[in-house]
């Protein structure tokens, strides 16, 4: 069975900087994967060259066994790889609720349909409020996203991604700046994804890594630096040195 | 806030698209000014055509992010196709209209691939320089153009074969006003669609709407072919009714005059350009005839206030203002159609 997503041979530079180094990997069908190294290791960088954003200077890309590596982004989406941004990259001036509508209108084709009012199919609607529900966004559908507090934004920043229905799904640091209590509630909701969703989790907090994923790769300077299960992982003296020792440091 | 949260879905949605009373009250005035200013139509035909320049233009600043120091270009083409269309082939307004709307349109999508390429501060540089570049044209095919001369011997039909141009301006008015209100129903009813929203994301935050699976290119493209067809209506109503073109048209002032009556008037909710020509014609009238050297001193200083205040602020102070004076609750800052 192919991989829901895979590089081989993934290379970024930056002018003298290597951000992503000859990256070679696997994210099984449905997958709980977390993506760990430390600050500065190439974990956005890597999620930037998956999504599009980025253009790779060497190597492949592949979803579910076709090579994406050159296409272009807003395709991706289309094939089922959602993305969610460590930095909240929100619409200022819209409602979380055509935020929301924007997001599943265009996933059902509607993007183009010019001659009626958005809002005006009820399939766009439900699923809408389904996801305000999972996310806790439904007491603030009608505010202006830019006067939201900042943890309602981060939520919509989940919600969107899900909104675009993913089969690929990956989340850079979804629990940052979230508050302890409810990081848990954010994760189960995660977990709680179709089993046939693949999950890339990149995450600082060991915590959640541990609890929410099966696997663990460890990304330092730019290249993979090994991969296990999580009790590999957590007892492999390497990685505590290169990571778990530095936050426990820190 | 009642109902299920369906309900209020279905309602906030609904609420964007539907009319405001203010909107009637404007529409109204404009017909009533039919019967009710007869003496002013030229003036009114020519804030019309102005305005319906501004819309166009705001379909692409406002709803979709894109700045334009160009956007003559397509009202100059839309002008100049229109007025030789008269002379050349036939002088009927409404063929003449919908042909060099199309042509606009056309021209639009074509440049639109190169304001594509860049970002900010290299888009305007194009817009800027197909405008110029065209400007040059215009002034070189004088064969065709009329050259700085301008066009001349531009004789148009009567409207539907009926309603002759009278020397008042009450067929140029009324053609104009009704062109543009069935322009602005089109433009009203886009930009509460899918589409629109759709465009709205891009302007603001173009990286999240590629994320979200919207092809951010295509929806520029076609929001610019609109754009730059509804300036090419605006260009050839001009021609028709004043029967006459002159490179003035197409020139780098008519550009940034547009600019800056949108920027009076407020972007992203449609009634910005209305707004704006309204302001500036009155206000270029009121000044020149206080002082007629500084006028454009004066209009450059509201300007520079404008931008530094911000308008979102000065319009929410106003409508706190208007609340407190009625004794009701404070709003939170909204606007008619969507937008900000
Ligand atoms: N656009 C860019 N241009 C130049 N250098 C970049 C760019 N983006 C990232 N880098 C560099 O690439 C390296 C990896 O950055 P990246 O943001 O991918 O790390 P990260 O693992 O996500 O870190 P963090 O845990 O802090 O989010 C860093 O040294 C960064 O400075
Ligand atoms: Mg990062």
């Amino acid at each position: 069975m192919s991989a829901a997503l895979e590089t081989v041979g993934l290379q970024k530079r930056f002018g003298g900087i290597v951000a992503t180094d000859d990256v070679t990997f696997r994210l099984e069908p449905g997958a709980r994967h977390a993506l760990i190294g430390p600050n500065g290791a190439g974990k956005t960088t890597f999620v930037n060259l998956l999504t599009g954003v980025l253009q790779p200077s060497a190597g492949t890309i592949r979803l579910h066994g076709e090579d994406i590596s050159a296409m272009a982004p807003e395709r991706r989406v289309k094939r089922g790889l959602v993305r969610t941004f460590q930095i909240n990259q929100l619409f200022a001036g819209m409602t979380p609720l055509e935020t929301l509508g924007v997001a599943v209108s265009e996933r059902m084709g509607h993007g183009y349909e010019f001659w009626r009012p958005a809002g005006s199919k009820s399939a766009v609607i439900d699923e809408i409020v389904e996801i305000a529900t999972r996310f806790k966004l439904v007491d603030v559908l009608e505010e202006r996203t830019a006067s939201l507090p900042y943890g309602k934004q981060r939520l919509l920043e989940i919600a969107l991604a899900f909104a675009c229905q993913p089969r690929v799904l990956l989340l850079d640091e979804p629990a940052a700046g979230v508050p302890e209590a409810e990081r848990h509630d954010l994760l189960a909701t995660v977990a709680a994804l179709p089993r046939d969703v693949s999950v890339l989790l990149i995450e600082h907090d060991m915590d959640l890594v541990f609890s929410f994923a099966e696997r663990i790769s460890v990304l330092v300077n730019g290249a993979l630096f090994t991969e296990g299960t999580v009790s590999e992982i957590a007892n492999d003296p390497r990685v505590r040195a290169v990571y778990l020792g530095e936050s426990l440091d820190g | 806030m009642q109902g299920t949260p369906t309900d209020i879905a279905t309602r906030h949605l609904a609420e964007t698209s539907r009319w405001k009373p203010m909107e009637f009250v404007f529409w109204l005035v404009a017909f009533g000014a039919i019967w009710l200013l007869p003496s002013h139509h030229l003036i009114l035909n020519e804030i019309l055509i102005t305005a319906l320049f501004a819309m166009s233009l705001d379909l692409i600043l406002g709803y979709a992010g894109i700045a334009s120091l160009g956007h003559a270009a397509f009202f100059g083409f839309g002008a100049y196709f229109a007025g030789i269309f008269a002379i050349r082939v036939i002088g009927d307004p409404l063929t003449g209209l919908v042909l060099a709307t199309l042509a606009s349109g056309a021209l639009g999508f074509i440049t639109s691939f190169l304001v594509l390429r860049g970002v900010d501060l290299a888009r305007l540089m194009v817009t800027l320089g197909v405008a110029l570049v065209l400007g040059e044209i215009a002034n070189k095919m004088t064969w065709l153009t009329g050259g700085a001369d301008g066009l001349q011997g531009v004789m148009m039909g009567p409207v539907l074969g009926l309603f002759e141009f009278d020397l008042y301006g009450r067929t140029a008015y009324v053609y104009s006003l009704v062109v543009t209100f069935l322009l602005f129903l089109m433009a009203r009813r886009i930009v509460v669609s899918p589409f629109g929203l759709s465009l709205r994301t891009i302007r603001d935050n173009p990286l999240r709407a590629r994320a979200i699976g919207i092809p951010v290119n295509r929806r520029l493209i076609a929001v610019y072919t609109l754009a730059a067809a509804y300036a090419g209506a605006a260009g050839a109503l001009l021609a028709q009714t004043t029967q006459f073109v002159s490179l003035d048209v197409i020139a780098l002032h008519r550009s940034a005059d547009v600019l800056l009556m949108l920027v009076i008037g407020g972007t992203g909710y449609l009634y910005g350009g209305f707004a704006g020509a309204i302001v500036f014609k009155v206000l270029q009238e009121v000044i020149s005839n206080w002082t007629p050297q500084y006028w454009t001193f004066w209009i450059g200083l509201i300007l520079v206030i404008l931008v530094l205040i911000g308008r979102e602020r000065m319009n929410h102070r106003a409508a706190v203002l208007w609340a407190r004076l009625r004794g009701k609750p404070e709003p939170r800052p909204r606007t008619i159609v969507g937008g900000h």
